[in-house]
């Protein structure tokens, strides 16, 4: 008895694709929730991370919340929340934001922080409003600290969002609920290496996204190769 | 014109950057602010653009009260140039230079076009127009600086310690350039430096400060040299010992100038307008 070759011969087995509870479908359908979990957390984390960035102030406060929400178990919150506004996808998605937001703030306000001090005085120095100074400076400068926060935020709700399933909000983690309750051993661990490979994609994708929004001009006095660059191929990339 | 009217600064924490500082500041001419650190050099400096407001006293410019006026616009109508060039390290050089005409509102097409001109007028070939910050040494980013303090054709330029963190031979050559770029344009420059060379050097009035922004002398170099205010200017100049307190020897060959160590510091000859030594 080989659970991984069993759980292998589980996920290619045709008789389990299709359907409402097709492996294709709880896939997309953890990725719906998933991305949707984020772009919430984005939607409140980035501009409060921005204005605490921009302002240095709120730090302190937005450090001890960050630990606390950390801190948070998500099974408790989500039982916690599902408790209020019943079963579904709402106490799972409200948790899960929840547990999104530390992550993409700190992404945020670090890389507001990292941008030198003498470049933003600089830049209020000869002229931008301030609003300037954040689109203009702060957002690309800060960009690959930002990608980061939501790189390691993806991680941990594509991972999390197996518990929605627990209050019948679905995703791949239905594999892994109905598996523990049939004994069915070799399908729990067929939706966990399904939720392991989704998380390592999302790894990958990241990890080039990341390299690709590191401003032309930071990444060209980062490469070592900047005096042998023809002006050619500079204005090329231009 | 430029006029500081009983001017002072104290800073939230208690510091008094600036106390009572009274100055005149004429047009097309360059004014040096020159003093050790805590002479509340770069906080007057940064009061004509209103990146720091004064605690009390007003600053005029054209006879204008510059807090009557919204800080953003009155930054893009004065030049600044900064030590670390303070360039935007995610903008090409010409989109630095660029950068004021752009928020102006100039067509990013027709700044660009203007901004080329301004490399060659600040003596940096074209070809590095495409480049990042990061990819131009020290010099040439201070030239890039001083291109963008020029950009919108200010009548005010303002230089916190601009050559302060390159070397001295290309320190030398930039204060030569700068002395052109002045012939040719005609500003009304507000340099700030802890140098006193350079400030000989760059300064049609030179105004020395001491601690909390206390004017020790203003004067022409010539003046200040001739006739040191008190004993802080003398020591500051170094007009009592070290290499401005020169005198004559007379040697077999002919007269050379001495310091106070007697080391050989250069020779007299007739002065450019034909005087004798």
């Amino acid at each position: 008895m080989n659970f991984f070759v069993e759980a292998i011969a589980w996920i290619l087995d045709p008789r389990h694709y299709g359907g409402e509870n097709g492996i294709d479908t709880r896939i997309v359908e953890h990725l719906v929730i998933s991305f949707g979990v984020v772009l919430v957390a984005a939607l409140i984390a980035v501009p409060l991370g921005y204005a605490i960035g921009h302002t240095g102030r709120g730090r302190a406060a937005a450090i001890a919340l960050s630990g606390g929400i950390r801190a948070l178990p998500t099974l408790g919150l989500l039982i916690l929340i599902a408790l209020g506004v019943g079963i579904g996808l709402t106490a799972p998605f409200i948790a899960l934001v929840v547990l999104a937001i530390p992550s993409i703030l700190a992404g945020a306000y670090s890389g507001f922080e990292a941008v030198d001090r003498r470049t933003i005085d600089a830049a209020r120095s000869v002229g931008m409003t301030e609003w300037q100074v954040v689109g203009r400076v702060e957002v690309p400068l800060g960009l690959p600290l930002l990608i980061g926060g939501l790189r390691a935020a993806s991680l941990q709700v594509i991972a999390t969002a197996t518990l929605a399933d627990y209050v019948g909000g679905g995703g791949l983690g239905h594999f892994l609920f109905l598996g523990l309750k049939t004994n069915d051993y070799p399908q729990v661990l067929a939706g966990s290496f399904v939720v392991i490979l989704l998380a390592i994609v999302s790894e990958i994708l990241f990890g080039v996204i990341q390299r690709l929004v590191i401003p032309a001009g930071v990444s060209a006095g980062m490469s070592t190769n900047v005096r042998v660059r023809s002006p050619r191929s500079q204005a090329a990339t231009g | 014109m430029i006029e500081f009217v009983n001017v002072s600064k104290r800073f939230p924490d208690g510091t008094v950057a600036v106390e009572d500082f009274s100055l005149v500041m004429p047009s097309r001419k360059t004014t040096v602010l020159v003093g050790s650190s805590g002479s509340g050099k770069t906080t007057l400096l940064r009061m004509i653009n209103r990146m720091v407001d004064p605690s009390s006293g007003r600053i005029e410019i054209d006879g204008e009260d510059t807090s009557s006026l919204e800080p953003v616009a009155l930054r893009r109508r004065i030049g600044y140039v900064m030590q670390n060039s303070g360039l935007l390290p995610h903008f090409k050089v010409i989109d630095n230079v660029a950068t004021v005409p752009v928020l102006n509102g100039v067509p990013r097409k027709q700044a660009r076009e203007q901004a080329l001109t301004l490399l060659d007028t600040v003596g940096l070939d074209r070809s590095l127009a495409d480049r990042y910050p990061s990819q131009l040494s020290g010099g040439q980013q201070q030239r890039v600086g001083v291109a963008r303090g020029l950009a919108a054709n200010p009548n005010i330029l303002l230089m916190d310690e601009p050559f302060g963190a390159v070397d001295p031979i290309v320190r030398a050559e930039l204060q030569v350039e700068l002395i052109r770029l002045q012939r040719e344009l005609d500003k009304t420059v507000v340099f700030v430096t802890h140098d006193i060379d350079e400030a000989f050097l760059l300064g049609d009035q030179v105004v020395i400060l001491e601690t909390g922004g206390r004017v020790a002398q203003v004067g022409s170099p010539t003046e200040i040299l001739s006739d040191p205010a008190n004993d802080f200017v003398a020591n500051f100049i170094g007009a009592e010992k070290g290499k401005r307190a020169l005198s004559i020897r007379k040697t077999p060959r002919g007269e050379i100038l001495v310091d106070t160590e007697g080391r050989a510091a250069g020779v007299l000859v007739p002065g450019p307008d034909g005087s004798p030594a």
